[in-house]
């Protein structure tokens, strides 16, 4: 009765007459869905997606929305693997043709090549969503261009416009995306890079920079070398030099076509002031439209009316059929009409929601990160699988390897572990063996992740696996396994590089590493791991933990010896691995935050990743992906690396849950089961009453003594209290 | 009054320029304008161009403090510092750095922040101080000594382990409400139960004993002892007499905060998932969003400042004898 007791009883009894008002289950943290519709019910974690411009957006949680509402050129096959594309808003794939400098038509082959045109033509029924930008009056003009933001004051989410409107997609539209990519005043992260390729885009860029703007530029009214609008569906883009990756970057949202009525819609006067603006309601053509942006609270999309029929893929990947991925093949898509993505800010409240049957799938569950992780999975000789609780829910595991990569290099300009010399190699060398990869994982991560013989992941061609995929300078392959290399071996080469049991040979001190790590990413016991498996060699580590700034500032500056970096692919090509070796990417080389951080400089490398950014898919291209690999097996250049594996649960009731490392445009295949959604989560949710009652119960015993003991005071006299 | 209110107002504008010459000097000593370049652009493929493009188009390519290459007053004027703080001065909070107007989001965030706020202090206080006055009722007894032994338990006891107790029993095993989130359709109170419970549960020990320590020297009073032998009841000793003459400390304590609670808790709206103020102002922090910080700070220190004015002016209601000269 003496502390907060009487606070919490009060608490809980208001919590029992307000909650007990309403039908069970209690604790559903969502509105009633719209009666009729089926609604997937997602998560945003743990922070709402930043931009959503297409020209802008370059992060996968902000890809997750753009994906479902734009219709990119091409996109990828949903069940195949090695992953592939195919055709998204165009008829069939781009058709390439070669010209030299005057224009003249040229075979591909011909070294006389400087243009490469690709030309692409939209599907006949591609049409975008309906938008207030397309809405008309009754004279056949715009309804909502206003003069001044008084006159719009009444609009302050896109919702609060009463009427809509919609139209074809034209080539022009593809035209016009591009043309908002090489805008500087939106501030595209492609338009450095791509500006390299399309022909005329940095002329376009520099032309648009002496402009003054005061509101709206119509950037129809400036025109790109590079970009010819054949007729009302085909468009020609012509890149100045040969870049067969092109057409991956044509399956992202970058190229997704972009209507000018609405750029110039989101900029009315005082719309940017009030959060109006493509940045934060993308539109497109794709199978769903966004009705609600709360970046506060929750992202809500809806399904496009006007969306092209499409279909399920009626083939897979070897397997897909036996899993069940093939169950609605050939069926029109989207399956759901509503997706609802909550902000979930806190693991906990995520993954408890999840098991209550509040969310349809857990988003992606981490290992090393995650504090649930280890109550609900088992690793075993088989790998991870569920925990009997998760098992007894019906739960369904969706593990994937991320087309990505986590590694430590080592900084090869570094006197001391940097060099190409034979004593170089060897010490580092020594070191990878030593630092035994698959144990680091199994502890630190839970076996969610594999540990790389090469710097391309798998489902990227180019990766082999068993022995012909072999690292055979830390592994030897035993009984038809890889066995890495014993800690003797280790020695030895530590030995041959100058630094007998881990000392200097000429000085005698002992050999001590630098590694830079980032503070938030590494732990104290996995610091305690690596410094005792660098003891069993004999070498010393100092970790200089620091934020990633301080990490990036000192990769700028080749500051460092050993260093943790990472990589998620963009396109599943090799070429976007063995980018991370290429020497003009090194930071010290390109003097900006290069995907080189190693400064690996190798002029056979060098060469090889030129030659294979232009060849075509092939076998001499495979051989010379192969000869890469061998040159970074070889100099050793990063300490260890691993593909890191995702997990998603999913609930019983959601299926064609197949991961895409890729693509996010995958909710069209959804399919959720409400009725079983709705009976099993009533049965999850049965409130428990008891500590209520008890609650109360507990409340009179404490107080009722309480105003005995009071009473007994208040009515003692003189000679009571001398008795 | 009105000239004293004024002079504290016109006080406040130094302090202002020193609270956002501090924020700005602290925020940019761990980000530099191309961390924060390389940030909002992504990381992959960023060019120095396209960091130089991104510094311009947000006002990040000028100098921090001063501007050795302007003439003049522009030195100083011609600097990050001074064109993204003058602003602040006329309200002008600008854009986030990913684009989003902040005084849109700073007003729609201030609903669910005091959705919050506001009962949790209610309750707070009032459970705080019936709390501390039923135990100085029973002062001196085995009850008193317990209770003061709970107190200190309580307070010792950080706050995450409420929140995170709160939400595994109540919301987790018990199910009887959302373990977190907050929705404005329908049932809104049914997302502030728990986070409203624990922050109430959570400030008691504290709370209560410092109020207990108060209402105790007030107990030992004559006009205590007068009123008792005038036969007046423990309740009304309590309430009418003891409550009202310790006033002025839990005033100091409490008016102070009052306009803080637009700005919310960090820590209850980060793991219960309100959309308010203090979750606004984590996420900024950590996606190195200056321009909200600074806005945030500046806003959290004219709050502040408005706290202490209001706490001076309540002293002159609560004892006549105060006059604010």
């Amino acid at each position: 009765m003496s502390t907060g007791l009487p606070g919490c009883v009060s608490l809980l009894l208001t919590m029992l007459v307000l909650v007990g008002c309403g039908e069970p289950p209690w604790n559903n943290p969502h509105p009633e869905n719209p009666a009729g519709e089926i609604t997937y019910q997602s998560m945003i974690s743990p922070r709402p997606p930043k931009h959503l411009d297409p020209a802008r957006s370059y992060a996968s949680d902000e890809t997750l929305f753009i994906a479902q509402i734009t219709e990119p050129p091409l996109t990828y096959h949903f069940l195949k693997r090695p992953y592939e594309l195919v055709p998204g808003a165009l008829e069939d794939f781009p058709q390439i043709t070669y010209s030299d400098a005057d224009g003249r038509a040229l075979d591909g082959g011909d070294p006389g090549v400087v243009f490469v045109h690709y030309t692409l033509r939209l599907r006949p029924d591609l049409r975008y969503a309906p938008h207030p930008a397309f809405a008309l009056d009754e004279r056949g003009q715009p309804l909502y261009l206003f003069d001044s933001a008084a006159a719009a004051a009444q609009f302050r989410n896109l919702p609060d416009f009463p009427e809509r409107g919609d139209r074809p997609v034209h080539a022009n539209d593809l035209a016009y995306a591009i043309k908002r990519l090489a805008d500087p005043a939106i501030g595209s992260p492609m338009l450095g890079f791509m500006a390299q390729y399309i022909h005329g885009m940095a002329e376009f860029t520099e032309k648009l920079s002496g402009i003054e703007r005061d509101g709206w530029l119509n950037l129809d009214d400036y025109s790109m070398s590079g970009l010819e609008v054949l007729d009302p569906l085909t468009l020609r883009i012509t890149l100045k030099q040969r870049y067969p990756q092109f057409v991956y970057w044509l399956a992202m949202p970058f190229f997704s076509p972009i209507p000018m009525e609405v750029d110039r819609f989101f900029h009315n006067p005082g719309f940017i002031e009030r959060n109006l603006t493509l940045n934060w309601w993308p539109m497109g053509s794709g199978p769903f439209m966004m009705v609600k942006n709360d970046p506060n609270s929750e992202i809500i999309l809806e399904r496009n009316p006007n969306y092209h029929p499409d279909f399920f893929p009626t083939e897979g990947a070897p397997g897909d059929a036996e899993a069940g991925f093939l169950a609605d093949a050939g069926k029109p898509v989207p399956f759901v009409d509503r997706a609802v993505f909550r902000i979930e800010k806190e693991s906990l409240s995520l993954w408890t929601k999840f098991l209550q049957g509040y969310y349809d799938r857990s988003g992606e569950v981490h290992a090393h990160t995650t504090g649930y992780y280890d109550t609900s999975f088992v690793v075993g000789p088989d790998g991870i699988s569920m925990s009997e609780e998760l098992k007894t829910k019906g739960l369904t595991m969706s593990p994937d390897v991320k087309p990505g990569l986590y590694y430590y290099a080592f900084n090869m300009r570094d006197p001391v572990v940097g060099g190409y010399t034979e004593d170089k190699r060897k010490l580092r060398r020594a070191l990878q063996i030593a630092f035994d990869t698959e144990e680091y994982l199994n502890i630190f991560y839970k076996g969610n992740a594999v540990a790389a013989h090469t710097l391309i992941p798998p489902g990227i061609p180019g990766y082999l696996e068993g022995e012909e995929g072999l690292n055979p300078y830390v592994y030897d392959w035993v009984d038809g396994e890889a066995v890495r290399k014993s800690l003797d071996e280790a020695r030895r080469l530590l030995a041959e590089a100058g630094y007998p049991n881990g000392r200097d040979a000429r000085t005698g001190e002992p050999l001590k590493l630098f590694f830079d790590v980032q503070s938030q990413a590494v732990s104290k016991t996995s610091m305690n791991w690596m410094n005792r498996v660098f003891a069993e060699v004999g070498v010393q580590i100092e970790y200089r933990p620091a934020d990633w700034n301080r990490t990036r500032e000192k990769l700028l500056t080749g500051n460092t010896q050993i260093f943790s970096f990472g990589w998620l692919a963009d396109y599943p090509d090799p070429e976007n691995f063995l980018f991370l070796l290429y020497g003009p990417e090194s930071p010290l080389v390109c003097k900006c935050d290069g995907a080189n951080p190693a400064n690996y400089e190798n002029e056979e490398y060098d060469e090889l990743f030129r030659r294979i950014r232009v060849l075509p898919p092939g076998a001499e291209r495979d051989a010379l992906v192969a000869r890469s690999v061998e040159l970074w097996r070889r100099d050793a250049v990063w300490l260890y690396s691993y593909f890191p594996k995702e997990i998603f649960l999913n609930n019983s009731w959601v299926t064609n849950t197949k991961r895409h490392g890729i693509s996010k445009a995958t909710l069209k295949y959804v399919r959720i089961d409400d009725a079983q959604r709705s009976r099993l989560r009533r049965e999850w949710n049965q409130p428990v009453t008891w500590p209520l009652f008890a609650g109360g119960a507990l409340f009179a015993g404490l107080v009722l003594p309480g105003v005995v003991a009071y009473r007994r005071r208040q009515n003692e006299t003189a000679t009571t209290q001398e008795r | 009054m009105l000239a004293y209110i004024v002079r504290r107002l016109l006080y406040a504008i130094p302090i202002l320029i020193g609270v956002n010459l501090l924020t700005f000097t602290l925020f940019f000593v761990v980000n530099s304008p191309d961390d924060m370049a390389v940030s909002q652009l992504g990381e992959k493929y960023v060019t120095p161009d396209a960091i130089e493009a991104w510094k311009q188009k947000n006002g990040y390519h000028l100098p921090l403090f001063v501007n050795g290459e302007a003439e003049g007053l522009g030195t100083l004027t011609e600097t990050i510092f001074y064109t993204k703080s003058v602003k602040l001065f006329a309200f002008d909070f600008g854009r986030s750095e990913s684009g989003r107007d902040i005084t849109t989001d700073v007003r729609t965030r201030m609903r669910p922040s005091l959705a919050v706020a506001l009962p949790t202090f209610i309750l707070g206080i009032s459970v705080n101080i019936c709390v501390a006055l039923l135990v100085v009722m029973f002062h001196a007894t085995r009850l008193d000594r317990f209770a003061v032994m709970v107190f200190v338990a309580a307070m010792s006891i950080s706050t995450l382990f409420y929140i995170i107790g709160g939400q595994y029993l109540v919301a987790k095993t018990w199910q009887l409400v959302p373990i977190s989130g907050y929705h404005t359709e329908g049932q809104v109170w049914k997302f502030l139960i728990l986070p409203v419970m624990v922050g109430v549960i959570s400030g008691i020990g504290a709370g209560a004993r410092w109020y207990r320590t108060l209402f105790l020297e007030e107990a030992n009073q004559d006009y205590v002892r007068t009123a008792r032998a005038k036969g007046a009841s423990e309740l009304r000793i309590l309430f009418r007499h003891i409550l009202p003459n310790a006033l002025i400390p839990i005033l100091t304590g409490v008016v102070v905060v009052i306009p803080s609670l637009f700005m919310g808790s960090l820590l209850i709206e980060a793991f219960f998932g309100i959309p308010g103020l203090g979750s606004y102002m984590l996420d900024a922090i950590r996606s190195q969003d200056f321009a909200i910080v600074r806005s945030m700070v500046f806003i959290g220190s004219i709050l502040y400042i408005i706290g202490l004015i209001l706490t001076d002016i309540s002293y002159t209601w609560a004892d006549p004898r105060v006059r604010l000269n």
